[in-house]
């Protein structure tokens, strides 16, 4: 089948590799019919997250038909020729943490759980296509895909709605519902949202529905800020104004967001010298991560107000404000999205017309252009907001 | 880690078993190296050379020496004693989830022969029999008085606090491992027992809790590089054999 490989940092190639096979008896095999890229690829793209090996199959964002199911996988849970959107994360169902619905956090599904407590402490569940220390998982951009625990995450799908509504049922929908969901939004609150990218983008729609009256969005292109407007949020272009913190202080009478959220994470930009340290520490190993917004986030919250990070973090950051983030009493919540607890109810959002969550797509392509899109992605080239790959189409068809 | 010095001489320089053996080479010889390298001649270099092969050896010196280690491993399972208790008690399926042995053989009422696979994949085998044993709490053994290590074990099934589940112990002391066999095992072990044993008690967990062992071996993958195949050899994790994986094998591991 055809995948898409990791090669090495910035470099991804479409191989052909041999068709994945069940392993376990609660595996299942899909058949992919849409995938796409993700903006935490990226990270994966620029080689910034340790133990990832070269061949290693990308992807955790995708859907498709069930060919085939392991001997555990009872046909009332899913079976051959049901239509599902496959979640990022690889959850057990069975453990403590997965009976108390705290998925991503799930204690069997990341065989090589002793790399990420290296890093870590403790490991996360294991994810699709996301890193040796996160279980090493071939991932979804490819033609077909194994998938553990079939008989816990994958989302069946009604037939009659098309992949482009409930592909992102996979990862970004829930994910900056997730972000939201964590921002403890009360009735009359206004959230801060940096990183206008699609989670970001899901974020704002979601705060509004979780009764947000003001979402102030922070970004610096254009094309996303519009997207940004045309969700209902005001709008923040960094590049534009001295300071952000004070932009949002200035906006809010000087009390600042209720909920300020990171849909950013390791990799963010900045106008001032902070980022270019950054940069160097970055490039030299003093850090892994950039927590340029994160920084920001814990600078502009009111007093007592929550921070909520669905922006990706891999490791260690410098200069974080903890006089501030302690002085002002805030929350903060974090953490892999428990997709498990939201696909469900947000197809049922999706198929009630509530939102239409294919607004985010910018391009369609056949597999084989994947490595350049990565990089149009990347480069925030050609209004690229979000990628989907179609892995059966061939070049000559798009 | 848990590796201890046995050596109750402090530091008597020549004693046979003094710190000093691997000490003062590893000094002497990282003090050449330092010394070689500052001239930048050719023959400070060999200086340099000769400078770490003797560091190296102080450093084998101290790894060979070890000859006591104690590996203990502890996980919470999402289960009640008894069924812990049920699982753990069946010696002979110990290899299902302990990738480092071959195979448990039930040979007298208490006695069990023991086979794993040492370095290179040579077999290591032993006889141990178990000295005490209460329903749902704990099975303890030792190693029979001809057998050919000295060791001693015992694995606990507590209930944990506010009934999430049972908390399963488990510890091996190994005893101067010496002879071929003793420094086999303590080869296997590497450098953390306590890895080893940990590991083989989250595959336990996860065949308790989930019905079956996460894997990714053989999946696919695009063409790997000789690093990253390097680095699969020196896995920690990487039992000597290959984990058995595979539909039919599963079948079999699932005894629930």
């Amino acid at each position: 089948m055809k995948a898409v490989c990791w090669m090495g940092a910035n470099k991804m190639s479409v191989e052909n590799v041999p068709d994945p096979k069940i392993l376990n008896p609660r595996d299942a095999i899909v058949r992919i019919t849409s995938s796409c890229i993700c903006g935490s690829d990226l990270h994966l793209y620029n080689g910034l997250i340790p133990t990832m090996e070269q061949g290693d199959i990308m992807g955790h964002e995708f859907m498709g038909e069930v060919v085939e199911t392991g001997s555990a996988v009872s046909a009332e849970k899913l079976k051959v020729g049901d239509r599902v959107v496959v979640p990022f994360t690889i959850a057990c169902g069975r453990c403590f943490f997965c009976e108390h619905k705290l998925w991503s956090s799930c204690e069997n599904s990341n065989p090589n759980y002793w790399m990420a407590e290296k890093m870590m402490g403790y490991s996360p569940s294991g994810l699709f296509g996301y890193t040796h220390m996160m279980g090493g998982y071939a991932g979804g951009q490819a033609q077909y895909a194994r998938v553990p625990f079939a008989d816990v995450g994958p989302l069946k799908i009604p037939n009659g709605i098309p992949d482009d509504k409930v592909i992102f049922l996979s990862d970004i929908f829930p994910t900056g519902y997730y972000g939201a969901l964590n921002c403890d939004i009360q009735p009359g609150d206004t959230v801060a949202i940096w990183g206008c990218g699609p989670v970001g983008q899901f974020a704002i729609r979601s705060a509004f529905m979780l009764g947000a009256e003001r979402v102030i969005a922070i970004d610096r292109f254009s094309y996303r800020l519009q997207m940004a407007e045309k969700g209902g949020a005001e709008t923040i272009n960094y590049e534009d104004v001295d300071d952000v913190v004070q932009s949002l202080k200035d906006m809010t009478a000087n009390v600042g967001p209720d909920s300020c959220m990171d849909a950013v994470g390791m990799e963010a930009h900045g106008d001032n010298p902070m980022y270019a340290l950054d940069r160097v520490k970055q490039a030299f190993k003093v850090e892994t991560d950039r927590p340029i917004v994160l920084r920001q986030c814990i600078q502009a919250c009111r007093k007592g107000g929550t921070v909520s990070v669905p922006g990706v973090y891999s490791g260690f950051a410098d200069t974080i404000p903890v006089g501030a983030f302690m002085n002002k009493g805030l929350t903060m919540k974090t953490g892999q999205t428990h997709m498990m607890s939201y696909m469900q109810p947000l197809l049922e959002r999706i198929e009630k017309g509530e939102i239409d969550p294919s607004f985010v797509i910018s391009h369609k392509v056949p597999i084989d252009s994947a490595p350049e899109m990565y990089k149009t992605f990347r480069d925030k080239q050609d209004g690229c907001s979000k990628v989907v790959l179609d892995p059966w189409a061939t070049e000559a068809a798009a | 880690m848990n590796h201890k010095n046995s050596s109750n001489n402090g530091l008597s320089i020549g004693s046979e078993n003094s710190p000093w053996r691997y000490v003062a080479p590893l000094v002497a010889g990282a003090a050449l190296t330092v010394i070689g390298l500052s001239r930048r001649s050719k023959p400070g270099f060999a200086l340099a050379a000769a400078g770490g092969a003797i560091a190296y050896l102080g450093w084998r010196t101290k790894a060979a020496e070890l000859d006591e280690f104690l590996a203990r491993g502890s996980v919470l399972i999402n289960c009640s004693a008894e069924e812990a208790y049920r699982r753990y008690s069946n010696l002979e399926d110990l290899p299902t989830f302990t990738y480092h042995l071959e195979s448990v053989k039930q040979i007298g009422d208490r006695q069990y022969r023991w086979v794993a696979l040492g370095p290179a994949g040579i077999p290591i085998q032993w006889d141990a029999e178990i000295v005490d044993q209460r329903p749902n709490e704990f099975i303890s053994w030792r190693s029979s008085p001809n057998s050919a290590l000295v060791a001693a074990g015992s694995v606990r099934f507590e209930k944990a606090p506010g009934g999430r589940g049972t908390i399963v112990t488990a510890t091996t002391h190994f005893d101067h491992p010496a002879g071929e066999v003793g420094s086999a095992v303590a080869k296997m072990f590497g450098k953390d027992p306590s890895f080893l044993m940990q590991q083989d008690l989250r595959r336990f967990k996860a065949l308790i809790e989930a019905g079956e062992i996460p894997t990714t071996e053989g999946q696919p993958s695009g063409p790997r590089s000789f690093a990253a195949r390097a680095l699969q050899a020196v896995n920690p994790d990487r039992p000597q054999r290959h984990a058995p994986t595979g539909e039919s094998h599963n079948k079999q591991r699932r005894t629930a």
